[in-house]
């Protein structure tokens, strides 16, 4: 049964390994720590040492507009979900498949046309 | 035998991780921490021969529930702080153990169907099969379109009204 799935139990393998290198970098990190000499300056110490002047936090507010384009975003998401199953079997679904994924494409479709006139797509 | 290890692993992977989001002092730790679980629930469907509902999993959840949730997390004015629990820590755990204590007392009592056969192989093929039939759910999947309609209408509503 899992053997369907080899490929995947390979990234479950990395990710793994993933997961056990992390504290092995950190542990590394410190060790190499301990045994550095440490010589700060005000200039070393900056966040880019030989680049522009970090200006205030990087915990800003973004703007809200953002949140729109993440709106949109989950609708193509929700519509790739249902575009998948038709993929599995196109030739099976024949042509009432492929009608009712035309149709149901155009209407979510519409509401992208309806974003686009109003220029919702664009950044002002 | 090679399942149950998967299981496990997987089930390790949720747990552990959940409990980070939790845990995790940063707002933003505990996003990723999230993500990371939403992929060991995935991996738990395709160990169930749920291959349909992982990779809905992966595409909604981690495609698109995440990038809601970063987006929040964005869009929040002082995100460093976190969410301090302040006066009603004490009052949430109770809450939190006693749905917890509903939940798996639920679980532990009520007299599951199983059944001898295991699931199909491959469940995308039959839900297609289901949902692109004139004599199935085709209606209902083409009203699922008009509601991701109504989704973007209504914030084109929203971020129209400024």
């Amino acid at each position: 049964m899992l053997a369907d799935y080899g490929l995947l139990a390979l990234f479950i393998i990395v990710a793994i390994l993933f997961a056990t290198m992390l504290p092995l970098v950190a542990l590394a990190l410190r060790l190499a720590g301990i045994g550095a000499k440490r010589k700060p300056n005000p200039h070393k110490d900056t966040t880019y040492e030989c680049g522009v002047q970090p200006v205030g936090k990087a915990w800003v507010q973004f703007n809200f507009r953002y949140y729109f384009y993440a709106l949109v975003f989950v609708v193509l998401d929700v519509l790739t979900i249902f575009l998948y199953p038709w993929a599995t079997d196109v030739k099976g679904l024949a042509e009432f498949g492929l009608a009712a994924v035309a149709v149901f494409v155009a209407i979510v479709c519409t509401a992208y046309v309806y974003a686009w006139r109003k220029g919702l797509l664009e950044w002002k | 035998m090679s399942l149950d290890v998967a299981f496990w692993i997987l089930a390790a992977l949720c747990v552990g991780t959940a409990l980070a989001v939790i845990f995790a002092k940063d707002i933003f730790h505990a996003a990723l921490f999230l993500i990371v679980c939403f992929f060991g629930v995935a991996g738990i469907y395709v160990t169930l021969n749920a291959d349909f509902l992982a990779a809905v999993q992966v595409l909604v959840y981690i495609g698109a529930v995440s990038v809601l949730l970063i987006f929040g997390i964005m869009l929040t004015r002082d995100p460093s702080k976190g969410s301090p629990a302040g006066k009603l820590r004490l009052p949430a755990i109770v809450v939190a153990l006693a749905l917890m204590g509903v939940m798996i007392g639920s679980m532990i009592t009520f007299d599951w169907q199983t059944t001898a056969d295991t699931s199909k192989m491959v469940s995308t093929e039959e839900i297609a099969g289901l949902l692109f039939d004139e004599n199935g759910y085709v209606m209902t999947f083409e009203i699922a379109g008009l509601m991701l309609l109504a989704a973007i209408v209504g914030a084109i509503v929203l971020v129209r009204k400024e």
